[in-house]
């Protein structure tokens, strides 16, 4: 097991240098943004839908390394999964960032484990969030047929 | 002789540091280097037992008891107002009030001066490296009643164009409003010269002196401001307590901001008659320790002296340019002329949040972010900054420290 004061897992320091999925969905279905006042991260996500299956995702932004490398492990998370999957797996993540008391099963969580030390970092929570609530929130304008035109804000 | 100089010098600093109890502990396993000076600095001893004497002896109300304990609580008050007049040299004492802070003294402005004679079309001037503290509360009055702001703009250096300043001002300009020193930058502004140009105009100018007080000797009579603005947490003293100075005949024409007891003289519900200066704009039970405690902290920095306290500022921000200026990727943001020991930077390919993040774990406290001047980051196209800000309690290990957890922080990010 890693030590959590770690934050910067090499899984996230190469995260943030080689982002996954760094890219526009020229003809993505839902596109949505997120702002970090905090740090001044901004960020697009991007998905492409078929039927209630994330058949792609992708994002792009500047941020700090911890919303960078959260976002490029998000988009490799979730391609392939339904809506309600995705919508689980933010759920665990949820818990694995922000309860400090929670149990890291890193069977469930995959390589989004990596990310379990920004528990340790109550400032860093929104960097680490801030994709998954762009996304989420995005998901939810798309299936109430509104279209996501307001920035997400963690603050 | 420059070596048994800075002995006695590091001599000198130890000393001061005894003063200042938070210094002395370990953070996250390791000495605490406390570098964000510029968003508040530590307490000394003496403000600390006299805030504690306060509440342990004399608390009480101030102003209307007769019994022994208020006047002794009131004649302690007073005395800081007293301390605060020398301490800026202003001309009166009822020139003096006490404030949450400089924000409120700034909106003490807006909202009373600025809503009284601000009319349509008439011109309000500030400038591109303003704390956002003296951003809003204009943009809000402006708002409100019809008056145009304008921005005097800056140079890559962080040094404010005067002669761009002089082109935007007219007679249609009311009030300059400038930072004294920035927060963002550590440009210490060339005041004085603003300020006779805009009294060619018959403008007003309100200095921000949040940075500025705990650097340099003020005068606001040898600068001829009509307003100055500050913060006794960035002087060594307590949060919540600040100072709006004002000139009397400016002050006396002003609406009361608030109301509330001790601003009155007499209020029947047909009629209120207001109290005089100060009191006219001190409503309620203000920050009573807070205020002594203020005054505490005036002493301790009268004290020393602002020639030791600059000489040695001075030497730290030499000795931390030049250091950091040896990391690769390191760009100092705000390498003005005239600056106070505050160093702004950014380092290529990380994120000063990170930076903020691994430093602390070194036990090394910076401030990262925009510190409430985005326009300031708007202008150098940085999201935000790393901030290294120096106080008198300040060594070059602690630089040195610095350095060396910047050096680890790159290494851990694979830069």
């Amino acid at each position: 097991m890693f030590d959590l004061k770690d934050l910067y897992q090499e899984i996230i320091v190469d995260h943030n240098r080689a982002p996954r999925n760094f890219r526009e969905i020229l003809d993505a279905d839902i596109k949505a943004e997120g702002y970090n006042p905090l740090c001044g991260d901004k960020l697009t996500v991007y998905l492409k839908l078929d039927g209630d299956v994330i058949s792609d995702v992708s994002f792009q932004g500047e941020g700090c390394a911890i919303s960078v490398a959260s976002a490029s492990l998000m988009t490799d998370q979730l391609k392939g999964k339904t809506e309600a999957e995705a919508e689980k797996i933010f759920e665990t993540f949820h818990e694995l960032v922000t309860d400090r008391e929670s149990e890291i099963d890193l069977e469930k969580v995959g390589k989004l484990g990596a990310l379990a030390g920004v528990r340790e970092f109550p400032a860093r929570v929104k960097c680490a969030t801030l994709c998954w609530h762009t996304l989420n929130s995005a998901l939810e304008d798309h299936d109430q047929g509104k279209d996501s035109h307001e920035t997400i804000s963690t603050e | 002789m420059s070596a048994i100089s800075s002995i006695i010098k590091d001599n000198v600093v130890d000393h001061w540091r005894k003063d200042f109890p938070i210094l002395d502990q370990k953070v996250n396993d390791k000495d605490l280097v406390y570098l964000d000076n510029a968003a508040t600095t530590q307490k000394p001893l003496s403000v600390i037992e006299t805030i504690s004497r306060y509440y342990s002896e004399i608390n009480s109300n101030i102003h209307r008891g007769v019994h022994t304990l208020s006047q002794l609580a009131t004649d302690e008050y007073e005395e800081t107002r007293k301390k605060v007049q020398q301490f800026i040299n202003a001309k009166n004492l009822n020139e003096i009030i006490f404030t949450r802070g400089t924000t409120e003294a700034i909106n003490l402005i807006t909202r009373s001066w600025g809503e009284a004679e601000l009319k349509p079309g008439d011109e309000v001037i500030i400038s591109e490296m303003e704390h956002h503290s003296n951003i809003v509360p204009w943009q809000m009055i402006c708002e409100k009643t019809g008056a145009i702001l304008k921005v005097i703009p800056m140079n890559d250096d962080g040094e404010l164009l005067v002669e761009e300043y002089k082109k935007l001002i007219n007679e249609k300009t009311k009030m300059v409003a400038v930072v004294h020193v920035s927060n963002a930058l550590g440009t210490i502004n060339p005041v004085k010269e603003i300020i006779q140009i805009a009294h060619d105009y018959d403008a007003l100018v309100l200095l921000d002196g949040a940075q500025a007080v705990a650097h340099l000797p003020i005068d606001v009579q040898e600068l001829d401001c009509d307003f100055y603005a500050f913060s006794g947490h960035k002087l060594y003293g307590p949060t919540g307590i600040g100072v709006l100075y004002g000139k009397e005949n400016l002050l006396e024409k002003m609406p009361p901001y608030q109301g509330g007891g001790d601003m009155i003289l007499m209020v029947t519900f047909e009629k209120t008659e207001y109290n005089e200066l100060p009191y006219k704009f001190e409503a309620g039970t203000p920050n009573i320790a807070g205020t002594i405690g203020l005054g505490a902290a005036i002493d301790y920095v009268s004290e020393i002296g602002f020639e030791a306290i600059d000489a040695h500022e001075e030497s730290l921000l030499q000795y931390a340019t030049a250091s950091l200026q040896e990391i690769p990727g390191f760009r100092a943001i705000g390498t003005a002329k005239e600056k106070a020991s505050v160093v702004s930077f950014v380092i290529d390919g990380i994120h000063p949040h990170d930076l903020g993040t691994i430093l602390d774990t070194e036990g090394v406290a910076i401030r990262t972010g925009h510190h409430c001047a985005m326009p300031v980051m708007t202008h150098f196209k940085v999201p935000a900054t790393a901030r290294a800000s120096f106080a008198l309690y300040n060594t070059r290990t602690e630089i040195d420290v610095l350095k060396a957890a910047l050096i680890k922080t790159m290494e851990i990010m694979g830069v």
